[in-house]
């Protein structure tokens, strides 16, 4: 990749493809949208269903990147915190390989509560935790961060986090969203059964990768 | 290994009715005296096979007394919930409960020539984990299956109120109670459900004592047996209404939901009138958040000397038709009604579901009547389970009720059978010269599932528009 610059386009070009990818598998969302508009009989409630679905995604990046963003202050322990983010995501994605199991407190959250649903899904299956890493290599790349007061570090960090939800978020109710809509208004349900790919393990697998890549490059 | 979801889950039910036809039905045997296992029977339904009409196939279980009676998939189209779903398992496991053993089989029925058991739960992991007896009615669910009871706890199964219970879909462990907050729910039969829309309809037969040794005549003529609804909020596990057809209208057994989730009503069918031995289907629908029901289909008792009636009836110089089971077929349009006592079974066209229409009727067997099959051999009972393929187009049913009250209905052991009628694409129903399953000799017959699915099976998630 080469020097900063050729670095940190790689990682927003990782943060918009990582956004892509879970917009398009099914697991996040997009028949849900697909859904609420058969079932309301218009188109309105396609979007509606995508606006909730992209909250609570954002949301749930949100919530686990800013985190992070305070921890960056703690310049010395950068090296340490970048390790322990990769472990975590490579052990979440041996957790998800292994026992092949849903979180059962999802199946309890009504139809009606998209946002919610969207939030712990994003939650549970490590979408927001995939972002971490390559979080973590965007604020490494800010040019000479060891000489600057904690105070504007930190404004920097956690505008990148948000930078970075953004970013993430817009791409994934882009693809989920073109998707749906496609679905919906051309391919049809049947397209339904052939675009549910079993993600499963190259979900996991993907995590894992992402937390490997993390390891070497701390 | 497959990465796209089982090929026999559809999104909507208009996509379930344009799948292939049924080449295989899978079907309960029961020993009615227990004096043999109960087993599963294969059937062949393929009409060009030389073997069409015939079992291919048996699984016989290791115990005796077991009572078999309906059964389900481990998973349908539910699976593919945009919510909850587990879209990746497979439509490959029969869950078996036995009713009066409170044991249930999980049969793997990959290869259906070579159906072999596969797990049995034991009674007491089901007495243990739900305090519940007598598991009945299976559900595939999105997020695990649901099994009614017919029993709560202790040895005659009165100890607290029946109800669901769930299984792990991918162990089939039992989980636990589904109920949260049962309202005044104390009797149990079958129940569905509207996935998206997020509700479950129960219904109430009776409780052990008043079913395990036969009908009790008492009971029914002081009202003493089901009559009510409950609809729930289905993920909040609560009893949200209650609805009370009335005392007189016992046993409301089957609920029917429409199967396009859009659809807010369904069917519910009552066996008997006990002030003027009517059978009667009910529809129940929602309004302004409010559930209601109301009475669509009557069908009269048949005038019979008591010389031709069983002990149970001679009173009444009258035949009930004891609607027994009813089926909706997968477009919403045509509703099928067992007449178990009069030997009828009659399609509804039910486009309008306030105002059912008889578009078609087959008689066969009959407490009186005896009507015979076109192939000219007796039925022995009267239609009873029945079943709709997907497409809508073959409609088969068994003939036997609960061992304990086939006798008193239908005295003498009559031979279990299973038949098979070919449905117009705009109503009218009419025998198949050349179907006539004969079970071996002892056992009766009962459910029936349809390989890849059917109409009382699979829940969709998406509307057919």
């Amino acid at each position: 990749m080469g020097g900063p610059i050729g670095t940190t386009a790689a990682l927003w070009l990782a943060v918009v493809a990582s956004g892509l990818y879970h917009g398009l598998n099914p697991g996040m969302g997009w028949p849900l949208a697909v859904s609420a508009a058969l079932m309301e009989r218009r188109q309105g409630a396609l979007w509606r269903a995508l606006a909730a679905l992209g909250a609570g995604h954002l949301l749930a990046m949100l919530a686990i990147l800013t985190p992070f963003a305070v921890m960056t202050v703690l310049l010395e322990w950068q090296r340490a915190i970048r390790l322990a983010a990769g472990l975590a995501v490579i052990a979440l994605g041996l957790w998800i390989l292994v026992t092949k199991r849903h979180p059962r407190f999802l199946s309890r959250v009504k139809p009606s509560r998209l946002a919610l649903w969207s939030f712990l899904v994003a939650l549970a299956h490590g979408a927001a935790l995939m972002l971490v890493p390559v979080y973590l290599g965007l604020c490494g790349t800010e040019p000479d961060a060891g000489h600057r007061a904690a105070g504007m570090l930190m404004r920097d960090t956690l505008s990148i986090a948000l930078a970075v939800a953004l970013a993430h978020t817009a791409a994934m109710v882009l693809a989920g969203g073109a998707l749906a809509w496609a679905v919906y208004r051309w391919l049809g349900l049947a397209f339904l059964r052939m675009a549910w790919l079993d993600l499963e393990r190259l979900w996991a697998a993907s995590l894992v990768l992402v937390g490997a890549i993390a390891l070497a490059t701390a | 290994m497959n990465l796209r979801p089982d090929p026999t889950f559809y999104p909507s039910p208009k996509l379930a009715m344009a799948a292939p036809t049924e080449t295989i039905a899978f079907m309960l045997m029961l020993s009615p005296d227990r004096s043999r296992p109960d087993g599963l029977a294969v059937v062949d339904v393929d009409p060009t096979s030389a073997s069409y009409g015939q079992i291919v196939h048996q699984v016989i279980m290791p115990y005796k007394g077991d009572e078999f009676h309906h059964f389900g998939w481990n998973a349908c189209s539910s699976a593919l919930s945009p919510l909850s779903g587990h879209a990746f398992l497979e439509r490959r496991y029969l869950i078996i409960p036995g009713i009066r053993s409170s044991r249930i089989y999980i049969i793997d029925a990959k290869e259906p020539r070579e159906a072999r058991i596969h797990r049995i739960i034991e009674p007491e992991e089901v007495f243990a984990k739900t305090g519940y007896s007598r598991p009945h009615t299976v559900h595939c669910g999105p997020d695990g299956i649901y099994i009614s009871t017919l029993g709560g706890g202790g040895p005659d199964g009165t100890d607290g109120p029946p109800g669901i219970f769930l299984l792990d879909c991918q162990t089939f462990d039992v989980i636990g109670r589904y109920e949260i907050d049962r309202g005044s729910q104390d009797k149990q039969y079958d129940f569905w459900w509207n996935l998206p829309r997020d509700y479950m309809v129960s219904s109430e037969w009776a409780l052990p004592p008043q079913f395990e040794n036969g009908l009790v005549p008492e009971d029914l003529l002081s009202n003493k047996y089901g009559h009510r609804l409950h609809f729930w909020n289905l993920r909040e596990r609560r009893n949200v209404q209650t609805i009370d057809l009335g005392a007189n209208h016992q046993m409301a057994l089957e609920v029917r939901p429409a199967h396009d989730p859009v659809k807010e009503y369904g069917f519910c069918g009552v066996v008997v009138d006990t002030t003027n031995l009517e059978g009667s289907v009910w529809t129940w629908w929602r309004e302004g958040g409010e559930w209601q029901a109301r009475k669509t289909v009557t069908i009269p008792p048949q005038p019979a000397s008591p010389d031709d009636l069983p002990e149970l009836l001679k009173g009444f110089g009258a035949v009930p038709p004891l609607v027994t089971d009813i089926d909706l077929s997968l477009d919403d349009r045509f509703l099928y009604v067992s007449c178990w006592g009069t030997g009828e079974m009659h399609q509804y066209d039910v486009s309008d579901p306030m105002a059912p229409r008889l578009a078609g009727k087959v008689e066969i067997g009959g407490i009186v009547k005896r009507a015979k099959h076109p192939n000219g051999r007796g039925f022995g009972y009267g239609p009873q389970m029945v079943e709709i393929s997907r497409d809508g187009r073959r409609v088969y049913w068994t003939n036997s009720l609960y061992s304990a009250w086939d006798d008193q209905f239908y005295p003498g052991d009559r031979g279990g059978a299973m038949v098979k009628a070919d449905a117009g694409a705009d109503g009218g129903l009419e025998l198949d010269p050349d179907f006539f399953v004969e079970f071996p000799q002892g056992y009766r017959s009962h459910q029936i599932r349809l390989e890849g699915g059917d109409c009382s099976t699979d829940s969709f998630c998406y509307p057919s528009a």
